[in-house]
């Protein structure tokens, strides 16, 4: 094979890549558009866009502006950052089954959410930093306590079901001391859910991932070098543990003002990665494709959520219940193949 | 089968190996803490009673303020003891058989799928009978147990820790969506559902102890007289078969035994975690590991774990209580990262 048949060949892939991902996008902006449309009234796509892009349209300012629109913003935003921290702690960790929500970071955020919204009655912007501060602490102590005699990710992953196990029942503790009407606020943010977003939920959240987003994008080549192995990736001039406390505490920091803001929406982080890469194929950047899958999950799931069944739903029950079956599949897969994504 | 190969250097091997007159002191100072713990668990919570009481009190005698709270609080220790005893015992039998050092109740989902299963019942077909309890719980944890051993165990290299730690983490996640799921729309369930949840002992009465201890004595029978065959599933499938054991018998008839003990113990008490992971490391370090000595050791070591747990619970935070299952997840949690950074955890 001649160095031009290769070299064609990898530009047919990025152009591929591209196309898809591009295609991604468009999928989250119809998402994103209907559920602006859909909801008790519909309004059609000239009033929605006409609210958005700022006039005053009897009747669909109060519901799409207000309303619908935070709510769409808190999905999309909350969606991105959840998938982007998946995909970076599955590559980094080569485990499909190491996403943050199962390794216990999800939990520390969950856990000083919970206290701030329910001990302390904290703000928003309050209960976000707080989360973001216990997850780095959770991060930080399952990384010095997997860190021992080098590096495993198996250990680490293994530490954080433990962690895990007991910030959960610090939670449990806190609920069971709950009033009733907070304990069925608590649970549904539990569950996850963009019930009642307001726009000073989602500014934390969107800030964080203007900023990071395009952090752990820059930092995804070496995020590739790094599956090889802590050796290769040093030899081929990474500096390996740098490079990894950045990714570590980027993909920290989306996920706790993520959590902070909609709660734990079960599974999006741990479904994102493995369907974007079945989508744009192996070996290509993942980072990208999986924040669009993980946005374009919460959408439609919010969606069908809220309009399916006779009960409305939050969120992170419909994500809940397609991610079974779902991380059943995947679990024979690997264990089949013995392979990670 | 084998998950971690304990390469264990000669020193240790020496250790592992007790003679009877150590296990037999062991045993009696197991007792002794236990029946310390139990006078202890009568004598504290919210009103402290004197020893002189507590005595009086067991003999019979239900006069004073005192001893009145000492008879309220036997059936609770009572049920505490059993309960720690029970899940103890599942502990080291579910261990004993998959090979795993993390084994337990709580790790591997199985109270997990004794939880969907009440929380199923009580709000789809109305279940109030504790009877139907039991029986709903043992069921969905026997199911949640084989599914998460036929999914961890698929693939090369069969069930290691790090695959059945991780179904059993994936299968409890999944669970408490579907938990959540079945709960969110319905308040009244929610609130008498989240005091089970978190495990506890308090609403203890003689009747749902009377209960349980048939199912208690079945499955602890069960584990105990599958002890040789355990001992030989130690040995490697391979050896053990050669040696004349019906492998797949063995395994089956002792899980059944951890199974039935777990979905009692958490059907009564709720999902309880660590008790069944922390003790049976804790006793192989005393009496070796001989599942003929380590189950009963095993059981009188997780009912005193338990019961103190509880005397903890109710002292710590004065008048108020904090339920057994927290306690034991704050005393198990560390236990089990250190179990874990111990082991040379092999790469999936």
């Amino acid at each position: 094979m001649s160095t031009e048949t290769l070299i064609a060949g990898r530009r047919a892939r990025v152009r591929r890549r591209s196309l898809l991902t591009g295609g991604l996008a468009v999928a989250v902006l119809v998402a994103f558009l209907t559920s602006l449309m859909v909801g008790n009234t519909f309004y059609g796509l000239d009033k929605v866009i006409r609210v958005i892009l700022g006039e005053t349209v009897p009747g669909a300012s109060f519901t799409v502006g207000d309303l619908r629109l935070p709510r769409a913003s808190l999905g999309l935003v909350t969606g991105l950052c959840f998938g982007v921290a998946g995909v970076t702690f599955q590559t980094m960790l080569r485990n499909p089954l190491a996403s943050p929500d199962i390794i216990g970071i999800s939990s520390g955020a969950s856990a000083a959410a919970v206290i701030g919204l329910i001990v302390f009655s904290l703000s928003e912007t309050a209960v976000s930093l707080l989360a973001l501060l216990a997850a780095l602490l959770t991060a930080g102590a399952i990384y010095l306590l997997a860190n021992r005699r080098g590096f495993a990710g198996t250990r680490l992953i293994l530490i954080g079901i433990g962690v895990a196990a007991m910030l959960d029942s610090l939670v449990s503790y806190v609920l069971s001391r709950a009033a009733s009407w907070d304990l069925q606020m608590a649970m549904q943010w539990l569950t996850g859910s963009l019930n009642g977003a307001t726009w000073s939920g989602v500014m934390p959240v969107a800030i964080a991932c203007v900023v990071l987003v395009p952090v752990l994008l820059l930092h995804e080549r070496h995020l590739g070098v790094l599956r090889m192995g802590d050796d290769s990736a040093a030899s081929l001039g990474v500096r390996v543990q740098r490079t990894r406390i950045v990714l570590i505490v980027g993909a920290v920091a989306l996920l706790a003002f993520a959590t902070a803001a909609s709660g734990p929406i079960a599974f999006v982080a741990f479904m994102a990665g493995p369907i974007a890469a079945r989508i744009v194929g192996p070996g290509a950047s993942l980072t990208l494709p999986s924040g669009l899958i993980g946005a374009l999950l919460v959408l439609v799931a919010d969606l069908v959520g809220q309009f399916a069944f006779d009960n409305r739903y939050p969120v992170g029950v419909i994500t809940g219940v397609l991610g079974a079956p779902y991380l059943v599949y995947l679990l024979i897969r690997s264990n089949r193949t013995g392979s990670s994504i | 089968m084998i998950g971690v190969q304990p390469t264990v250097p000669p020193s240790d091997v020496a250790r592992l190996r007790r003679s009877t007159a150590v296990r037999l002191t062991w045993l009696a100072v197991g007792l002794a803490v236990l029946a310390l713990l139990f006078v202890l668990s009568v004598a504290f919570g919210t009103r402290v009673v004197s020893i002189s009481d507590v005595f009086s009190a067991l003999g019979g005698d239900t006069s004073g303020i005192a001893e009145a709270a000492v008879v309220k609080r036997i059936p609770r220790t009572v049920l505490a003891l059993l309960v720690g005893a029970a899940l103890a015992l599942s502990g080291t039998t579910m261990q004993a058989v998959t090979r795993n050092p993390l084994a337990d109740p709580g790790i591997l989902g199985v109270s997990s799928g004794a939880a969907l299963a009440v929380v199923a019942g009580i709000a789809f077909f109305g279940m109030s009978d504790p009877h139907a309890y039991i029986w709903v719980a043992i069921g969905g944890a026997a199911l949640a147990a084989a599914f998460v051993y036929t999914v961890g165990s698929l693939g090369r290299d069969g069930a290691t820790p790090l695959k059945l730690a991780l179904a059993g983490a994936a299968i409890s996640a999944t669970f408490s969506s579907l938990v959540s799921a079945i709960l969110l729309p319905r308040v009244d369930v929610l609130t008498t559902f989240r005091f089970w949840q978190i495990g506890g002992v308090g609403g203890a009465t003689w009747e749902r102890i009377s209960l349980i201890i048939p199912f208690l004595v079945v499955g602890a029978a069960i584990c105990f007289f599958s002890a040789r065959g355990m001992n030989m599933l130690a040995l490697g499938d391979d050896l053990a078969a050669g040696l004349g054991e019906n492998v797949l018998r063995a395994r089956l008839i002792s899980a059944a035994g951890a199974v039935l003990l777990c979905g009692v113990a958490t059907a009564i008490a709720g999902p309880i975690g660590f008790v069944g992971l922390v003790v049976p490391h804790l006793c192989r370090l005393l009496v070796g590991t001989d599942l003929r000595w380590l189950l009963p050791f095993s059981a009188i070591t997780g009912a005193a774990l338990l019961v103190a747990a509880d005397v903890v619970g109710r002292v710590v935070a004065r008048p108020q209580e904090i339920e057994v299952g927290i306690i034991t997840a704050f005393i198990g949690a560390p236990f089990f990262i250190w179990i874990v950074r111990r082991q040379r955890v092999r790469e999936l």
